[in-house]
């Protein structure tokens, strides 16, 4: 599904991403670990299209077509979606609102017609129960005056909404406590199905208590230094990241 | 900052969709202002006697006057000798019904997307369509009729009820107020009356579209509006103008009379020719709008400003009874090379007056936005509140916006409040929209219809979605 080819990343001249090879097939779920500065969240952000990152070198594929091609909002529309890190506020335009015109658009780049708005809040409401959210939230402004919580709540709710194929989840952990952890986790694992993959980008290891990834990678320095499964991310919470950082592959 | 730069090009590249030209032949007066134009423009709407004279003062008012220079406004000068005061559509007499009207301005009508036929048969709204200075065609007379409401073409109004304007024109815009007023006053050529009589509830929204349509024409439109004693109307103005290379002067009068316990909203959408990407032509916007309020009195002004080349206006409130209320919601957008100084006066007379103020302005481009208001409060208005929001919304960084508050207070126990913000529009926010598959005019009219949702919250329905087309149109492809 998701094919990179050593990608090298960087901004304002910085080299951040130097190598990255990553494949993720239908149905598995990855998670990329790593100290602060490692390039976790620059590798999602590549991904999903933003433009402040030059791509210097390697390329990235997704269902066999090449993405650094297209613009972020084709991306989405090929089934990539992003949780921010920090979803963004859009004073005055509500949750209702701001979902409905992304289905639609999603829908018109498929060939397919406006969502009629009955089917729209019947699947709102039930995606909103599977996140333990309370439907006042649906005419709140987008993300305005939400907290932490509640912001990463959204982006689950969105992602449910929107069904993408390929669900990328930038440290949506960060900030939320175990009671939104296994909330937001719960979200996560009822979306998981053969068709679909998940990468979590994560720095702790307790949100894999509540999502069991197929792999888990250690990303240090802008590469990929170790792969493994999930035993991996248990002796990274054990040893820390020291032991990993200096031998590159 | 390249992705920027990218999209400012990108919003100058929209071009003004309503510029098309209607082949009408007209009846024109030669260009010029003295005297005798003045009195042919009277003969010509065989107005009564003291309506010439009243203008004849207005224009000796007006020649002792000089073109203020204080708005944060820069342009060449009109020149008002080059001006024709006087085009009417060639037509014989008026029409009863749509087949009588001239084709030719129905396909106008039809391009712009307010074809009469389907108004009257879906929104239920009556109108007095302007096109270049005389009414056309004024639907739901007799239903209105009725109810002792008259609504109507100021001409008409001096045939039909020349006592009934005798008494209020030049009540709440005096005759010399102002330079561009006074000028009004001398030459306008047609515009909308409106009278509510006492505890009448206007059923219906009164509705004036408003075209510019003549090459090197200007439009002088007066519109009067009275609402008697516990009446209520909605009245909405709406304006496009086709494309023109020279620059078009439009300088209207508006006066609203609410009388005790009345109240009236008056709502604008103002789309007029805004020049090209280059700043070239366009139409020069300068209006005196202002409201009277008597006890318990309410005036409304909602507007929506996206055309004009040059737009200097404030839609005022004098809140001269006790409990009266004023009120200003106003969008106003700039693009390209717009200049937009605009704003509200709110004088507060009376005991108790309460006058709220929200101006949301967006600027684009090379565009230069200004908010201009002034709260005052006399020294009989004891305990008025006022409450004044400015918001600034900018996308890229070679358009400006300034705001200039100004607040008078002459009685201690007033209450002034005023809350500004300034923001961008973010690549963050658009990047944010598109990653959820969201394009990026999509996304700039999401944000900018948020942003301004609580103006248009204000519109009539139809009007509303008529003005998030409108925001969409003028800021096409445009961020920051």
């Amino acid at each position: 599904m998701l094919k990179i080819n050593n990608l090298h990343a960087s901004v304002e001249g910085t080299e951040i991403l130097r190598g990255v090879n990553l494949e993720v097939k239908p149905g598995e779920v990855h998670a990329i670990m790593g100290p602060n500065g490692s390039g976790k969240s620059t590798l999602s952000s590549v991904i999903a299209g933003r433009e402040d990152y030059e791509i210097t070198q390697g390329n990235i594929q997704f269902e066999k077509e090449d993405l650094l091609d297209l613009g972020p909002d084709e991306r989405a529309q090929k089934g990539i979606f992003l949780s921010f890190q920090y979803p963004v506020e859009i004073p005055g335009v509500t949750v209702t609102n701001f979902l409905k015109t992304s289905i639609n658009e999603l829908r018109k780049a498929r060939g397919e017609e406006p969502l009629p708005a009955n089917k729209l809040l019947k699947k709102m409401r039930e995606k909103m129960g599977l996140l333990d959210m309370d439907k006042s939230f649906l005419s709140r402004s987008l993300n305005e005056g939400f907290s932490g919580g509640e912001k990463k709540r959204n982006e689950i709710f969105q992602m449910a909404m929107l069904e993408p194929k390929l669900g990328i989840l930038d440290e949506t952990d960060s900030g939320l406590d175990i009671d939104a952890l296994r909330v937001v986790a719960k979200g996560v694992n009822t979306l998981r199905t053969k068709d679909n993959a998940i990468i979590l980008i994560t720095h702790y290891q307790r949100l894999l208590d509540h999502i069991e990834p197929d792999y888990v990678h250690v990303l240090s320095q802008g590469k990929i230094v170790k792969s493994g499964n999930k035993e991996l991310a248990l002796e990274l919470e054990e040893h820390g990241y020291d032991w990993l950082k200096e031998p590159a592959v | 900052m390249s992705k920027e730069n990218e999209l400012l090009e990108e919003v100058t590249g929209s071009d003004y969709q309503y510029g098309f030209y209607t082949d009408i032949e007209s009846d024109k007066a030669p260009p010029g202002l003295n005297e005798e134009i003045i009195r042919f423009i009277s003969a010509k709407k065989n107005e009564p006697e003291w309506m010439v004279e009243w203008r004849l003062e207005a224009l000796r008012g007006f020649q002792k006057m000089t073109e203020p220079k204080w708005a944060n406004v820069n342009y060449p000068e009109p020149d008002l000798q080059a001006i024709s005061y006087y085009s009417a559509p060639k037509q014989q007499e008026g029409p009863e019904s749509l087949d009588e009207v001239d084709p030719e301005l129905l396909k106008t009508f039809d391009k712009l997307g307010i074809s009469l036929d389907e108004q009257k048969r879906l929104t239920g709204v009556a109108m007095d369509v302007v096109v270049d200075s005389v009414s056309v065609k004024t639907t739901f007379k007799e239903k209105l009729g009725e109810l002792g409401i008259i609504f109507c073409s100021i001409s008409e109004a001096l045939q039909d009820y020349p006592e009934l304007v005798r008494q209020h024109i030049g009540t709440v815009v005096p005759r010399t107020d102002n330079y561009y007023a006074a000028l009004n006053s001398a030459v306008f050529t047609d515009g909308s009356f409106c009278y509510i009589p006492k505890g009448v509830r206007c059923p219906m929204e009164l509705s004036t579209y408003f075209r510019i349509n003549e090459a090197g024409t200007g439009q002088f439109e007066r519109t009067l509006v009275v609402a008697e004693e516990g009446s209520y109307v909605s009245y909405l103005e709406g304006c496009t103008a086709p494309m023109r290379d020279e620059n078009q002067l439009h300088a209207a009068v508006v006066e609203l009379k609410a009388m005790d316990n009345a109240e009236i909203k008056y709502s604008t959408v103002q789309n007029w020719y805004p020049g090209d990407k280059n700043g070239k032509g366009g139409v020069y916007n300068f209006v005196t709008k202002r409201g009277l309020c008597e006890k318990n009195a309410k005036i409304s002004w909602t507007q929506v400003e996206t055309g004009s080349a040059v737009t200097w206006k404030y839609p005022s409130c004098v809140l001269k009874g006790d409990n009266s209320v004023g009120e200003f919601y106003s969008v106003a957008v700039t693009n390209n090379f717009q200049q937009n100084d605009t704003g509200t006066k709110m004088i507060h007379l009376g005991k108790n007056t309460k006058s709220t103020i929200i101006s949301k302005g967006i600027c684009a481009g090379q565009s230069n936005g200004n908010y201009r208001g002034l709260v005052k409060i006399g020294p009989r208005a004891t305990d008025s509140r006022n409450f004044s929001q400015c918001d600034s919304l900018l996308m890229g960084s070679s358009c400006g916006s300034h705001t200039f508050p100004y607040i008078e207070t002459q009685n201690k126990s007033a209450q002034v409040e005023h809350e500004a913000t300034t923001s961008k529009i973010g690549e963050d926010q658009i990047f944010y929209c598109n990653q959820r598959g969201i394009g990026e005019e999509e996304a700039i009219a999401l944000i900018v219809n948020g942003y301004c949702k609580d103006i248009l919250n204000q519109l009539p329905m139809e009007f509303a979605v008529e003005a998030q087309k409108l925001l969409e149109i003028s800021l096409e492809g445009s961020v920051g």
